[in-house]
């Protein structure tokens, strides 16, 4: 990619990374919540990955850490649940609003577990989709013929 | 009242293309067209956690298809397509429409929803006590995530499984290479 | 009318569904399908002059600690909308492994035609 893209996209991914993590943060109190932040946390680095190339990204973050991540997103929503069971008495409920902590209203700690599954499941998303883009690329990096990668666009993704 | 439909033919009319054309890539670019008029769609519905996901799953997913469609040949289709399978199709379809059309006329009338009457309905309770019980501001947050926190569980389980098959499946080669020393 | 006009999508995404003989062209069918379901959900909670399900500060009395009356009585359905977000993240996961199928099944036959590959070997 030209010189202009690789620098805008690298100071922009760092702007779409932060507007991924409120979006989840504020999930209870404003629109977006875990699934909107999450795909917008793994587009940030699609961006990078368009702009830079998927070996860059892979170094960054490897395939192995991203589904790692997705794994302890997935375990960190099932043990909130399990919680419920366990300090509450029924699977799922609301144990920390109902019970200890209950907050204020339209304040960032309040509405007891739903901002931390909120944070789960956007870790689990971002991911789960980011997992799913890099082997796509990897794919088809891997299945073009040397002289085919060589003569490949140079507009989609850089040194592949 | 009027946007709607405006927006709601012109999401027709962007499917008609898209189904008709030869070109792969010009499909793909239709259906995201399509689903940026779903956005705003969502938006002018008063839906606006929907239009916020709607819109970003639409981005990585016209990602993933002009991944998959660009540059591969064969981006124009040929062939002659067989006659009397399309037409059996095409009337059974037709049929179906016509028996569909039927049914939307009983449906309540687009803007008068029936839960407004029914005091009992549960969305009634969600809205009222939806603060109260949980001390979400945003009903629907509380709604997937207190209320109906199962479904969500449900929802991340098969987002896990897809993601698992689609790499499972884009697999590389070289495990081959690894298993025939064993042999 | 504007259901008709949904449930007219939803048949034109079917008919690429049915019909067309390139595995991408059918993947875009369902997608097509994919959306005017989702719009069709949220279309039947529209109240009309209604507002989004979210408090907002004005509406809601710190002391009292009750809601507005216009926002109980104008407020569009929440439960359709709760239904859909999910459906939304999972239509993009059932995307991803569609196309994933197509790609192998590109790299094996080297063609999209359904036609043209009729024995699923191992």
């Amino acid at each position: 990619m030209t010189v202009i893209v690789k620098t805008v996209s690298s100071w922009v991914k760092v702007l779409i990374f932060l507007f991924g993590i409120y979006t989840i943060l504020f999930g209870h109190l404003t629109p977006g919540g875990g699934f909107a932040g999450g795909v917008i946390l793994a587009s940030s680095y699609v961006l990078l990955m368009l702009a830079f190339g998927r070996t860059f990204v892979a170094a960054n973050l490897p395939r192995s850490l991203a589904s790692r991540l997705d794994c302890l997103g997935a375990f960190l929503f099932a043990l909130i649940a399990i919680l419920g069971l366990v300090c509450g008495g029924t699977f799922f409920v609301n144990f920390l609003y109902q019970r200890y902590a209950p907050g204020t209203p339209f304040a960032l700690v309040s509405a007891g577990t739903i901002p931390l599954s909120n944070m789960a499941i956007g870790v689990k998303v971002g991911a789960s989709l980011f997992l799913v883009i890099l082997t796509l690329a990897a794919f088809r990096a891997e299945s073009q013929e040397p002289t085919e990668r060589d003569l490949a666009d140079p507009g989609v993704g850089g040194k592949e | 009242m009027a946007l709607f439909y405006i927006l709601l033919i012109f999401m027709v009319i962007a499917a008609i293309i898209a189904v008709e054309t030869k070109d792969l890539l010009s499909a793909v670019i239709c259906v995201g067209a399509i689903g940026f008029g779903g956005s705003l769609m969502f938006l002018l519905l008063r839906a606006p956690d929907i239009a916020m996901t709607q819109i970003v799953v639409e981005v990585l997913g016209l990602v993933i298809l002009i991944r998959a469609t660009i540059s591969r040949d064969l981006t124009f289709i040929s062939g002659d397509r067989e006659f009397f399978g399309t037409v059996a199709s095409v009337v059974i379809l037709f049929l179906v429409f016509m028996a569909g059309m039927r049914i939307c006329d009983t449906l309540p009338e687009f803007g008068d929803p029936v839960f407004t009457q029914r005091p009992e309905a549960a969305s009634q309770t969600y809205i009222a006590k939806g603060l109260s019980d949980t001390g979400a501001t945003n009903i629907v947050t509380s709604i997937y995530l207190d209320y109906r926190a199962y479904d969500t569980l449900g929802e991340a389980t098969v987002l896990f499984t897809a993601v698992i098959g689609a790499t499972a499946i884009l697999r590389s080669r070289s495990r081959k290479r690894l298993e025939d020393p064993e042999l | 009318m504007a259901y008709a006009l949904c449930f007219l999508l939803f048949m034109i995404g079917l008919y690429c569904a049915v019909v067309k003989k390139n595995m991408v062209k059918i993947v875009l069918g369902i997608v097509i399908m994919e959306y005017a379901v989702n719009l069709f959900l949220i279309m039947l909670g529209y109240v009309k002059g209604g507002v989004a399900p979210i408090i907002e500060r004005s509406q809601y009395d710190g002391a009292t600690q009750a809601v507005a009356s216009e926002f109980l009585s104008a407020s569009v359905d929440p439960l359709p909308q709760a239904l859909v977000l999910t459906s939304i993240v999972i239509s993009l996961g059932s995307l991803a492994l569609m196309i994933s199928i197509c790609i192998r099944t590109y790299a094996k036959y080297g063609t999209f035609d359904i036609t043209e590959i009729r024995r699923l070997r191992g």
